[in-house]
């Protein structure tokens, strides 16, 4: 092991390190679980059911994991830039109002271009969104963890106030929604699956985003902005551009998963946008500690812990809350592990 | 009843602020003393929640309400410690440590609270100020809480011992340079994990007040953001604990303005009306931050001015 | 060492697919176990806690009755929001419980997710809460059943007429929808029906479940001198004791809280979703088709009221009673012509009678003369 290239090493540490934490949380979880006289072992066999066992599983862990992706890149790209932005939730609805308006609008265009406009729509004014908090961060010393949040909730208002007001199809009547798009608009589902597109986008975006902070020279710029901003200033690199532009990066990711919502699942804009996809792809990102390619497995994990959760409620009588404490244990002691990075030494470079 | 036309609206928005201030008070003033330490404790959404649920629980399981403010700030005592422990490890975030609590603390309390829901919890009895007036409606606006005289005192009390206790003293020192309390010999990081214990339990408590008194029930969409307007509040506030006092009546004013306004007739555009204090947070956090000089009171150890 | 580096790797991978795949027959074996016993397996969802003492409650209260029957097994699940996590619920019902009449109680699991899950799963039923299924648009094993609690909504203001001093009543709602305003204008109209002076406040809090404003709300009305209140939000515990504890009376909504307010609850507007849940039990255990459209009132025992409280007067009892007792006959039309709407448009021409299965009520968009508010 010791022979083996310190590039290695460095990955087996960011794998070993969180699966030591999440297997450490199953067993608080199972602990808790012990006293509150459920069998542990029987909740992970049952978590294990709900989300990973069968094909219909997988299909429900998939169908929950494509939205996570993307809003867990609203938390994860803007974290490269030292950022920490929650306010995904916001980004999303905007985003798929703007699909679902667009949609509207251009009835009668063609298909495929109707769905380009309407993803294109959602990822700008999600941007927007989230562009606003980190703007308010960088010209005006605002706490973008705070106006983020703050700024989700006050597009949550805007939303329903338009989508009840004077967006409101007038059909609508007991269920308020924009106009619908058509059938002819909606998105499909990836093929063999019965999982919509957004798993599709939220992959190809993961994969170009790690390319991107990764691989690139505007990445590694980013990265330095993340980890020294001073530092960044005083090197010459554009902070604000480079803050603004992870911003708009992660912004583009949380509307495109509202796009995607209106144009696969809803086929128009009303309440049932506001899922709190954002707040579980604050989860996500964390546990994959803000890798864009992590984010992938850890949004199949956190879906399919997720997906459990009804099997939870059915089987053992245990309140939907229970995946929530999971996640949140996960969370906890991920966040705890960060300090066990550069303790263990087999995964230190040989001394010479 | 006497008809109040439009003076209904300033009543109401009086009323608003007296019933909706108190829980914003407690976690802002619990949120100071954590925030003067040099730690900023986002996690409080997760702790206010969990209080309300463990104070509106231990009130029906025990029948006393004061016991459940009690369990409320004994939970929050308890997921402030767990805040402190985290943050204490080296190389951990604190704001990232806050949003996992805030996470953790609202699944839990939704998960423990399942039993709590439809059961009826003996709730904190009232104090009427306004005997003095004819009118129902002042009468009732003035209906004051005990917490919130509680919370007063505790924010004069406060005020004056940052400024002339020794312990006053060395919190701030903490907060303002590290290496300085370090040289004199205080330890840190035990005192920071202190100081978020004691903003937990009084964030705890500010929560059994919303399940304990208004609205006085137990349910899940019990909060809806105001523990972290609190925390934008104190920076507002600019970490003055009697400050904090008068932005939360501010704060509980502009929650009541929505309700107000229609009670009046106007129905135009309530869902922006109640985002107004959302609004007046991110306005008051705009009006007041700046990039280039640190706000003049702020802890110098606070990660967010750094 | 390397080279079994590459060995051992393929190996662990095969023993992990193995263990997992044992898991997986595993697991299908006891689901498969599940299904074999021979009882009807229903299933019911619900978009909030069942214990909320409203609009879940009462659904979950029918759900205990049917599990009471011989041959029946009831799988539920709450808080499933109207995503397609409702969908992913419903399959799995179907695929891991062996469930062959759904449930699902929310409004807004309609379109698109029962209709998508109809017709993925055609011998499956599925019994929608709401009201939407039209012939010939949507498939044939879907169907909606509703009732008309805006009779019991009347009754509420019936005994809300009677009883107010001020004659000014209130009503919070969540969303201005027809349904919701149907059951407004139904209370303003049973309270003027006794008093044609008495105004119905109204204030809308935006969304189903806002225990925060829906107490601000009541508070401000209570304040403008509002003396008797009623609701349309998902739960109505917090208006209930609002009202409670500022001494003043309130009518109840979606199931009994005469327990939360036993001062001040006058009755209230129930639903008795029992009877529809009996009857699909029922046609799914003989095999007969399943009913598309299943509407009922007083009549046919699909809503009920509350019992009157201890503040309810001899003559407003004997007022309701004598309503309720034409409205179990079928006799009695609550919105009837001439009526206008509180900006003075005349909405129901004189000589209209629009009878409770009178489907444009389902399309109702004004509010009745006397509410203050804007819909």
């Amino acid at each position: 092991m010791r022979a083996a290239a310190p590039a290695l090493r460095q990955a087996a540490e960011g794998l070993v390190i969180p699966a030591g934490a999440l297997l450490a949380a199953l067993v608080v979880f199972g602990v808790f679980m012990a006293a509150i006289g459920q069998s542990p072992l029987e909740v992970y066999a049952l978590i294990y059911r709900g989300a990973f066992a069968s094909a219909f599983s997988w299909q429900n862990t998939l169908a929950r994991a494509a939205p996570l992706v993307l809003t867990a890149l609203c938390v994860a790209l803007p974290a490269q830039a030292g950022l920490m932005i929650i306010g995904g939730e916001g980004a999303l609805v905007l985003g798929g109002l703007a699909a679902a308006v667009i949609g509207h609008q251009l009835a009668g265009a063609p298909p495929a271009e109707m769905k380009v406009a309407m993803v294109l729509s959602g990822m700008v004014v999600g941007a927007t969104w989230i562009v606003l908090a980190g703007a308010l961060r960088q010209y005006r010393g605002v706490n973008e963890t705070i106006s983020s949040l703050l700024l989700g909730y006050i597009a949550i208002a805007v939303f329903n106030h338009l989508v009840e007001g004077p967006l409101r199809d007038p059909a609508s009547l007991n269920k308020p929604s924009t106009a619908p798009i058509g059938d002819a608009s909606m998105l499909g589902t990836l093929p063999g699956l019965d999982v919509h597109w957004g798993l599709g986008f939220g992959l190809i975006f993961c994969v170009a985003m790690y390319v991107l902070v990764h691989h690139t020279t505007v990445g590694f710029a980013l990265r330095v902005v993340g980890g020294n901003a001073r530092a960044a200033r005083l090197s010459g690199l554009r902070v604000g551009a480079l803050v603004l532009g992870a911003c708009a990066l992660g912004g583009a990711a949380a509307g495109l998963a509202g796009s995607v919502e209106v144009a696969a699942v809803h086929g128009s804009a009303n309440a049932s946008l506001i899922a709190g996809y954002g707040y579980s792809g604050i989860v996500v990102a964390f546990i994959a500690r803000q890798n864009p390619i992590a984010i992938l497995p850890v949004a199949v994990l956190v879906g399919g812990i997720s997906a459990s959760g009804g099997m939870l409620q059915r089987r053992l009588d245990l309140p939907d809350a229970t995946v929530l404490v999971l996640q949140g244990v996960a969370f906890m002691l991920i966040l705890a592990s960060e300090s066990l990075y550069g303790r263990f030494r087999v995964f230190q470079p040989a001394r010479a | 009843m006497a008809d109040l036309g439009w003076w209904g609206v300033p009543i109401g928005v009086l009323g608003g602020a007296v019933r909706v201030s108190t829980p914003f008070l407690f976690v802002s003033l619990g949120e100071c003393i954590t925030e003067k330490s040099g730690r900023i404790n986002l996690g409080l959404e997760g702790i206010l929640v969990m209080g309300a649920m463990s104070g509106y629980a231990v009130s029906y399981l025990s029948g006393d309400p004061w016991l459940g403010v009690l369990a409320a700030g004994a939970a929050g005592l308890a997921l402030g410690v767990l805040h402190g422990l985290v943050c204490n490890l080296p190389r951990v975030n604190d704001i990232a440590v806050g949003i996992g609590l805030m996470l953790f603390g609202t699944g839990l309390a939704f998960f423990l609270g399942k039993a709590f829901v439809q059961p009826k919890a003996p709730i904190l009895p009232a104090i009427a100020l306004g005997g003095w007036s004819g009118s129902p409606q002042v009468r009732a606006a003035l209906q004051v809480n005990p917490l919130l005289v509680i919370g007063v005192v505790l924010a004069l009390g406060l005020a004056w011992a940052f400024r002339n206790t020794r312990w006053g003293l060395v919190v701030r020192m903490i907060g303002d340079s590290s290496d300085a309390a370090r040289a004199m010999g205080y330890g840190v990081l035990r005192v920071r994990m202190l100081s978020t214990a004691v903003g937990g339990f009084l964030a705890g408590v500010g929560g059994s007040f919303l399940s304990l008194y208004y609205p006085g029930s137990w349910s899940e969409g019990l909060s809806s953001g105001q523990g972290l307007m609190a925390v934008a509040l104190v920076i507002f506030a600019r970490w003055n604990p009697l400050h904090c006092f008068y932005a939360a009546l501010l704060f509980g004013g502009a929650s009541a303005v929505g309700p107000a306004l229609q009670s009046v007739g106007i129905t135009w555009g309530y869902y922006l009306f109640n985002a107004a204090p959302y609004l007046v947070t991110l306005g008051i956090m705009i009006a007041t931050c700046s990039p280039r000089h640190t706000l003049a009171g702020a802890p110098g150890e606070l990660s967010i001015n750094r | 060492m390397s080279e079994s580096f590459g060995q051992m790797h393929r190996r662990e991978l095969l023993k992990g697919l193995g263990a997992a795949g044992t898991l997986g027959a595993l697991a299908a074996l006891r689901s498969g176990r599940a299904a074999a016993a021979d009882k009807l397996v229903v299933g019911v969802i619900y978009v909030g806690p069942r214990d909320d003492y409203g609009y879940n409650q009462a659904q979950a209260q029918a759900a205990a009755a049917i599990k009471k029957m011989s041959g029946v097994s009831v799988v539920e699940q709450e808080k499933v929001p109207e995503t397609t996590d409702v969908q992913k619920t419903m399959g799995s019902m179907i695929e891991q419980d062996g469930a062959t009449l759904l449930f699902p109680t929310s409004f807004g699991y309609f379109d698109p997710h029962i209709l998508k899950m109809a017709e993925k799963y055609p011998k499956v039923r599925f019994a929608h809460c709401g009201g939407l299924w039209t012939e010939g648009k949507h498939p044939k094993n879907v169907g909606s059943y509703f009732g008309y609690i805006d009779e019991c909504q009347y009754l509420n203001g019936v005994v809300a007429g009677h009883t107010s001093k001020t004659k000014k009543i209130g009503f919070i709602a969540a969303k201005p929808i027809p349904q919701v305003l149907r059951n407004i204008n139904a209370f303003t109209l049973g309270a003027r029906s006794v008093d044609p002076k008495i105004t119905t406040q109204l204030i809308v809090t935006g969304d189903w479940a806002l225990p925060v404003k829906e107490a601000e709300a009541a508070n401000s009305m209570i304040d403008q001198g509002v003396d008797v209140i009623t609701c349309h939000v998902d739960s109505p515990k917090v208006v209930v004791e609002t009202a409670e504890r500022r001494s003043i009376s309130v009518c109840g909504y979606h199931a009994n809280q005469a327990a939360l307010a036993p001062k001040g609850y006058l009755t209230g507007a129930e639903w008795n979703w029992v009877t529809p849940y009996t009857m699909h039990v029922q046609d799914a255990m003989t095999g007969r088709p399943l009913v598309n459209f299943l509407r009922g009132g007083l009549k046919e025992g699909f809503v009920k009221t509350s019992a009157y409280g201890p503040a309810v007067a001899e003559g407003a009892r004997k007022n309701a009673d004598a309503v309720k007792a034409q409205m179990v006959k079928g006799d009695y039309v609550i919105f009837r012509g001439p009526l206008k709407d509180n900006t003075g448009k005349v909405v129901i021409a004189a000589g209209t009678m629009h009878k409770q299965t009178d489907t444009m009520l389902e399309q109702m968009n004004y509010l009745a003369e006397g509410v203050i508010g804007k819909v």
